[in-house]
């Protein structure tokens, strides 16, 4: 602890007495010297609802999104150093709906254009309909709602995150070049346990992946912090995994209440996969390739934890308002608006392919990561599922089944 | 076939031993060639002057050493945490290592193969570039957004010049006078002036440029892009991108297509390109910036470098292990030898 603090202030030292010098940089590219064009990113959040973690082992950050939007500044600030462009983001966290509604109306009213949003599916939609909003983007950081990348698409949105469709994808794939093509689907009592579980059904149907059962979890959560409750959370697992023959365990439980809790306990020995066990997911800290360690210790070094999905996300969306500014040589919002729905926009996500955005729905076309706890198991698209386009549009709905055509 | 190779891997083992092996392998070669056949043909195998093939081995923290004519392992030394960078010094008698995550660079002494010697280099040292007076070391901190210039015989940093975020690619002009960097995550190639320690020029290429070489002439940059796969071809003068260069490679699933390594052959004939994960060297000519050929080498190929007369080129591949020899003239693979673990680089030295 000592070691890292001494190397911070190293680093402000060093940074310090460096300072002189990157002025001069700057100059010497944009002679004659001038202030560097400041590109403002607004930041839209809730305050985050605390509950109760099933674990103590991993407590959730009280900030995931908004730690990742903030390295991200930082990372395209070096870069703004070369372009003469310095990027800055205003955080604006609410505790409602209409809060949230009334700091986006505000900042529109001030001419701000380029927004990043840590928000559910209902406050998005309000926001891409609220007055001026039409020629503004807003970057979806930490969704995966198919509903938004479907029916209610928007064209001054743009999907960072995957969708809960490409996730199922991702899986089912992975199962199928395993063979284990036969699998129980348990599904948690909260909304969006429902819509993973409508994704799971739907990848299954597309990759004939059987569905030998499909059962709700109906068992009290919180026996299982009761002293013995071990006992009962085992025999009632046991209970709902009994009577079918099948290869694994898909869980449903986005808001992890019990899925931890069926490993090692099912009546057959299987696997659990999902919201749980085997995860397929945007980012995990067990990622090391593609040069991810970089981004990786990046974020803890600065941050003292690991990267979550929703960090990426947030790191994702600014970094892609930084790199249409970076490539379109400009500070405009229109044009960094126009760059990002081009066809030139690519950027790198540290997971191999270059990701870019599908003209139909706006979603960011990436590699899904399958992971446990502590190792990477695969990364979706698998060897051998190809697309006539793209590979990574093997994931989630494709252009003829889509149900949005934005223009 | 592997009788030669045996019979050639003992002679080297032999003399090595000996600080003038040098001489003595071509005094006693020609006294053989005079009597006897066979060892005719193998003094007639064996290349110009004798060298050794040095490859650092990421994950299992050495550096292998070979014998350039039997590609028999001479010694595997330990250094520091993760070495990746290599380059050698200008008296040819020491190589330096950059030694990312020991945070510093270590030098490791030729004659005796044993570190000798420790340079500081700030955090993260990834990769490196010498100036042709063998003084001035510059080094990328990939994870500190910095270039620093390393002052050999004084062991000292005397500048430290901010850059992108991940600086990993080095090259000092043939003239000295300019040193380009590439930046990972910011996607351009910074043109640093030698006498002020400033950038002059950041160009955009494809995203995360990996590695930087110079044309003999220095009138072209070439610099390899990983994610986006391609090789830009940047005129040094006005620093504009006059080529990119793509590959086409419909066996291979796209993101595996990482450009990385690249060495032009100094006749100007040839461009070798390393394509990571896609297993290949691709084969540029230099003129019409065209791919002629691809080369199966071994997996995630890293690195290259040619033999001293440049009728071989060896590449370190990180996850099959192995070191390829690729046959210049007949642009074929000839050979692979097992190094240590997750090669990263590779130089030729005495």
């Amino acid at each position: 602890m000592r070691l890292r603090a001494r190397r911070i202030s190293l680093k402000l030292m060093r940074r310090s007495h460096l300072f002189p010098a990157m002025l001069a940089a700057g100059a010497v590219l944009c002679s004659p010297a001038r202030a560097a064009d400041e590109i403002g990113i607004v930041y839209l959040g809730l305050n985050t609802r605390h509950h109760l973690a099933s674990t103590l082992l991993d407590l959730p950050p009280d900030d995931p999104g908004l730690k990742g939007a903030q390295l991200a500044v930082s990372d395209t600030n070096t870069t703004g150093r070369f372009t003469n462009q310095h990027f800055s983001l205003d955080v604006e966290n609410a505790p409602d709906a209409a809060s949230v509604l009334a700091a986006f109306g505000k900042a529109l009213a001030a001419g701000r254009k380029l927004f990043v949003a840590n928000l559910p599916a209902d406050i998005l939609l309000k926001l891409a309909a609220a007055p001026g909003a039409k020629d503004s983007v807003i970057l979806d950081a930490t969704s995966s709602d198919d509903r938004l990348r479907q029916a209610d698409c928007r064209a001054n949105m743009l999907h960072i995150l995957p969708s809960r469709a490409m996730l199922a994808d991702a899986l089912m794939q992975y199962l199928v070049t395993k063979s284990w093509t036969r699998i129980m689907l348990l599904v948690g009592r909260d909304p969006e346990d429902a819509l993973y579980a409508d994704a799971i059904r739907h990848a299954a149907e597309k990759f004939q992946i059987a569905v030998k059962a499909d059962r709700p979890w109906t068992f009290n959560a919180a026996a299982q912090q009761a002293d013995t409750g071990h006992y009962q959370v085992n025999d009632e697992v046991v209970k709902a995994t009994q009577g079918t023959s099948y290869d694994i365990l898909v869980v449903a439980d986005e808001a992890d209440n019990f899925g931890d809790e069926l490993a090692y306990r099912t009546d057959t020995p299987r696997p659990v996969a999902g919201t749980q066990g085997l995860v397929p997911t945007a980012w995990s800290h067990a990622m090391d390739e593609y040069a991810s360690t970089q981004l990786q210790t990046r974020f803890h070094r600065e941050e003292g934890r690991w990267m979550t999905p929703q960090d990426y996300g947030g790191w994702l969306a600014v970094r892609a308002i930084g790199e249409a500014a970076t490539r379109s040589a400009s500070a405009d919002p229109a044009k960094i608006i126009s760059y990002l729905h081009g066809p030139n926009f690519s950027m790198s996500g540290y997971k191999g392919p270059e990701l870019t955005f599908r003209k139909w729905d706006g979603q960011l076309r990436q590699p899904v990561l399958l992971t446990t706890d502590r190792s990477l198991v695969s990364i979706s698209p698998q060897p051998g599922f190809l697309h006539q386009t793209n590979d990574l549009d093997s994931l989630g709905y494709d252009q003829p089944e889509s149900a949005c055509h934005l223009p | 076939m592997s009788l030669t190779l045996r019979k050639k891997s003992f002679f080297a083992s032999f003399f090595s031993k000996k600080e003038e092996s040098f001489f003595l392998e071509r005094k006693k070669q020609r006294t053989f060639t005079s009597c006897c056949f066979t060892l005719a043909l193998l003094a007639a195998s064996t290349p110009a002057f004798a060298y050794r093939i040095y490859v650092s081995n990421e994950k299992d923290n050495t550096i292998t050493v070979l014998d350039g004519a039997t590609l028999a392992i001479v010694k595997t030394v330990d250094v520091g945490a993760r070495p990746r960078g290599i380059v050698l010094s200008g008296d040819g008698k020491s190589l330096y290592i950059c030694t990312s995550d020991a945070d510093h660079i270590e030098v490791l002494d030729l004659t005796s193969l044993t570190v000798s010697r420790i340079l500081p280099s700030n955090p993260d040292p990834e990769y490196m570039a010498l100036s042709h007076d063998g003084k001035s070391l510059y080094v990328a901190n990939e994870d500190n957004s910095q270039v620093s210039v390393l002052d050999v015989a004084q062991g000292r940093i005397v500048s430290e010049i901010p850059v992108g975020v991940e600086p990993e690619g080095m090259a000092v002009s043939p003239d000295d006078k300019t040193v380009v960097c590439t930046s990972e995550t910011t996607s351009m190639t910074h043109f640093i002036d030698v006498a002020t320690h400033t950038v002059v020029a950041s160009v955009l290429v494809g995203t995360r440029p990996r590695f930087a070489v110079f044309t003999k002439d220095g009138g072209q940059v070439w610099v390899s892009s990983e994610v986006a796969g391609t090789v830009a071809v940047i005129d040094t003068a006005s620093h504009k991108v006059l080529h990119t260069i793509h590959f086409n490679l419909p066996e291979v699933p796209t993101a595996a297509i990482q450009a990385v390594g690249i060495n032009l052959t100094a006749d100007g004939k040839y461009a070798f390109v390393d394509l990571g994960p896609a297993n290949r060297v691709a084969v540029i000519d230099p003129k019409t910036f065209e791919v002629e050929k691809y080369l199966l080498v071994g997996q995630r190929v890293w690195h290259n470098a040619f033999s001293p007369d440049e009728k071989l080129l060896y590449t370190a591949n990180g996850l099959s292990n192995d070191m390829s020899v690729i046959d210049v003239a007949a642009l074929e693979v000839t050979q692979s030898v097992p190094v240590g673990q997750s090669p990263w680089g590779v130089v030729i030295g005495p």
